[in-house]
C-alpha cells in the first residue's frame, strides 16, 4: 500500500519484534488496544502491517473475529523497509505480511481467506455455501478495485480530475448501498462477513472523503452511512481503526510530503 | 431444462479471462453452453447478469450470473468438489494462498501490460514499454515457476492448476504480439521453464479449440475490440 510513513508525531517505532501494537502513544485512539496482540502467539502468527493501512487492518479485523493471538509488528514504513519485510514479501514489498510459522502470506483478502482455511475451526468471515462466497469474492473485489485508488484520487487532485474522482466516489458508494439493500451487514444471513471485514476500514476515511470531495455519505448512501456505524460499534472493528481525524491528519501528512497543495 | 443446473459462459474468444473459465470447465470435463458476446451491443443477458461490471465472462449457473473470473474459477472449484473431478486450487492452505497470490500478481502485472500493449498505447515506445513490462513480470514468474511446480509439469503441480489456467488465458494474445513485435515474449532464453510449459499448456486437450494459436485470426479481431473501447459511451 503505503511506500512511505508519515513523518509526524507518529510512534517512534522500530521494527522490534519484541514491541507490541504501539499504544504507548498518547495520541493514539484510546479504543486501539488489541489486548491479544501483545502476546506471544501460541497460534504462531506474527503480522508486520502500518498503523493506518486499511488492508492491514481488515487482517487485525479477521483475526480479532476469530480471537486468534498474534504479534504485531509496527513496520516503520519511513525508515525504510526492514529486512523481515523485505524476505517476506520480495514480490511487492508491501504490508500487511502475515507470518503463520515463519511462512509468509501476503496481500490482505488472501490472508483473511488463509486464516479462515488455516483456522476452521474459528468464526469464518467467508459463507459455507459456494455460491454466496462467489458474491462475497465479487464484493470484496469490488471494494479492492475501487475505494482506495479513487479516495486517493479525492484527495491528490483537484479541478476536473477530482471532480471526476467525486463522481466516481459518489457511484461506488451508490453501488455498495444497493448491494447493502437493507441487510444489516454485507456478509447477509452469515452475519459480519468477508466483505464487511473488506470495507470497514474504509469508513474511518469517509469524513476525509466528505471534506475533499464537498458530498456527505449520509446523504448520497444513507444505509451505507448507517452501517459503517453499525460495525464500527464492533469490538473486532473498534478496537482495528483509528479515528477520522487522525487518518485526516495522516492524509494531510502524505500530501506535505508529496509536496500537494 | 429441468433442475437449472445447466453451465452457460458469456464470453469474446480472444480475452484471457473468458479463455481461462473455458480451460477450467474442460478440465472438469462440465458441459456447458457458449455464448459469443458483441461488446459494441451487449446483449440484455450480459446486462442484466453483470450490471456492475458490464463485462465478460459471466458464467450462468441455472439463471444464476457469477461474475469475475478468478472468482468464477473458485465458484467452479467448490460447487464440483469431488473425487475424480481435478480442483484447480491445492489443498494445503499456505499453497492456496500462495496460488492466489501469484494469480493475482499475473493479473496485475501482465494483465495491465497487456493492455498497455494492445489497446492503450498510442506509440510504438509505448508498445514497448509496456512489452519491456511484461517480460520483467514473466521473469518473475520464472523463479514463481520454479517454486511452485517443484520440478513438474504445471504451476499446479502434475496436472493444471489455478495459476497456470490464470496465466495461460494470455497465451493466444501473447502468440499475437509476438508476430507484431518479431520475437517471443515468453523468450526460451530468458524465460526457458515458462517456454516449456507454453507448449505443455498449449498441448493441453483443456486447451484445444479454447486457446487461439492462430495470430493472424487475432490481430485481425483487434480492431474490433479498439472500436468497442474507443466508443463513447452508451448510458
Amino acid at each position: 500500500m503505503l511506500s512511505c510513513s508519515p513523518t509526524s508525531t507518529h510512534h517512534p517505532h522500530s521494527t522490534s519484534s519484541q514491541h507490541s501494537h504501539p499504544q504507548t502513544q498518547t495520541d493514539r485512539h484510546p479504543s486501539n488496544a488489541p489486548t491479544m496482540a501483545s502476546e506471544k502467539s501460541s497460534s504462531d502468527l506474527t503480522l508486520l502491517d502500518f498503523w493506518v493501512s486499511p488492508f492491514g487492518q481488515r487482517v487485525r479485523i479477521a483475526l480479532a473475529e476469530k480471537s486468534l493471538p498474534y504479534e504485531y509488528v509496527e513496520e516503520d514504513l519511513l525508515a525504510g523497509k526492514s529486512e523481515r519485510l523485505l524476505q517476506s514479501n520480495p514480490v511487492h514489498k508491501k504490508i500487511p505480511v502475515l507470518l503463520h510459522g515463519g511462512k509468509p502470506v501476503n496481500e490482505s483478502l488472501i490472508i483473511v481467506q488463509y486464516l479462515d482455511e488455516a483456522f476452521p475451526d474459528t468464526p469464518s468471515l467467508l459463507p459455507s455455501d459456494p455460491y454466496a462466497r462467489a458474491q462475497a469474492r465479487f464484493w470484496a473485489d469490488y471494494v479492492d478495485k475501487k475505494v482506495y485508488d479513487c479516495g486517493s484520487r479525492l484527495w491528490k487532485l483537484k479541478g476536473e480530475p477530482q471532480a471526476q474522482a467525486r463522481a466516481e466516489m459518489l457511484e461506488i458508494l451508490k453501488t455498495l448501498e444497493t448491494e447493502l439493500g437493507d441487510k444489516e451487514f454485507f456478509g447477509g444471513e452469515h452475519g459480519f462477513g468477508f466483505v464487511d471485514a473488506a470495507f470497514a476500514p474504509f469508513t474511518p476515511w469517509f469524513m476525509s472523503y466528505e471534506k475533499y470531495g464537498e458530498f456527505k455519505v449520509a446523504e448520497v448512501a444513507p444505509k451505507i452511512a448507517a452501517w459503517a456505524e453499525r460495525v464500527g460499534k464492533r469490538e473486532s472493528v473498534a478496537k482495528s481503526l483509528y479515528s477520522p481525524d487522525k487518518v485526516y491528519d495522516f492524509i494531510g501528512v502524505l500530501k506535505k510530503m508529496y509536496g500537494i497543495e | 431444462m429441468a433442475g437449472g443446473d445447466e453451465l452457460k459462459v458469456l464470453g469474446v474468444w480472444t480475452s484471457p479471462y473468458v479463455i481461462r473459465v473455458r480451460v477450467a470447465l474442460n478440465l472438469k470435463s462440465l458441459p456447458y453452453e457458449y455464448v459469443e458476446e458483441n461488446l459494441g451491443s451487449k446483449s440484455a443477458l450480459l446486462l442484466a447478469s453483470n450490471p456492475v461490471h458490464k463485462t465478460v465472462p459471466v458464467l450462468l449457473h441455472g439463471a444464476r450470473p457469477v461474475n469475475e473470473s478468478q472468482v468464477i474459477l473458485q465458484y467452479i472449484d467448490e460447487v464440483y468438489a469431488s473425487t475424480g473431478i481435478p480442483s484447480l486450487l491445492p489443498t494445503d492452505p499456505h499453497e492456496r494462498a500462495a496460488a492466489r497470490f501469484w494469480a493475482a500478481y499475473v493479473d496485475d502485472k501482465i494483465g495491465s501490460a497487456w493492455q498497455g500493449m494492445l489497446f492503450t498505447c498510442t506509440t510504438e515506445e509505448e508498445r514497448a514499454e509496456a512489452v519491456a513490462r511484461a517480460v520483467a513480470a514473466l521473469e518473475t514468474l520464472e523463479g514463481a515457476f520454479e517454486e511452485c511446480s517443484k520440478g513438474k509439469a504445471f504451476f499446479g503441480g502434475d496436472a493444471i492448476g489455478f495459476v497456470d489456467v490464470v496465466l495461460g488465458g494470455y497465451l493466444g494474445w501473447f502468440g499475437a504480439v509476438d508476430k507484431m513485435i518479431g520475437r517471443r515474449l515468453i523468450d526460451p532464453a530468458r524465460t526457458p521453464l515458462l517456454a516449456r510449459w507454453e507448449e505443455r499448456f498449449r498441448a493441453a486437450e483443456a486447451a484445444e479449440g479454447v486457446v487461439p494459436d492462430d495470430a493472424d485470426k487475432m490481430l485481425e479481431f483487434l480492431p474490433t475490440i479498439l472500436a468497442w473501447i474507443n466508443a463513447p459511451k452508451s448510458k
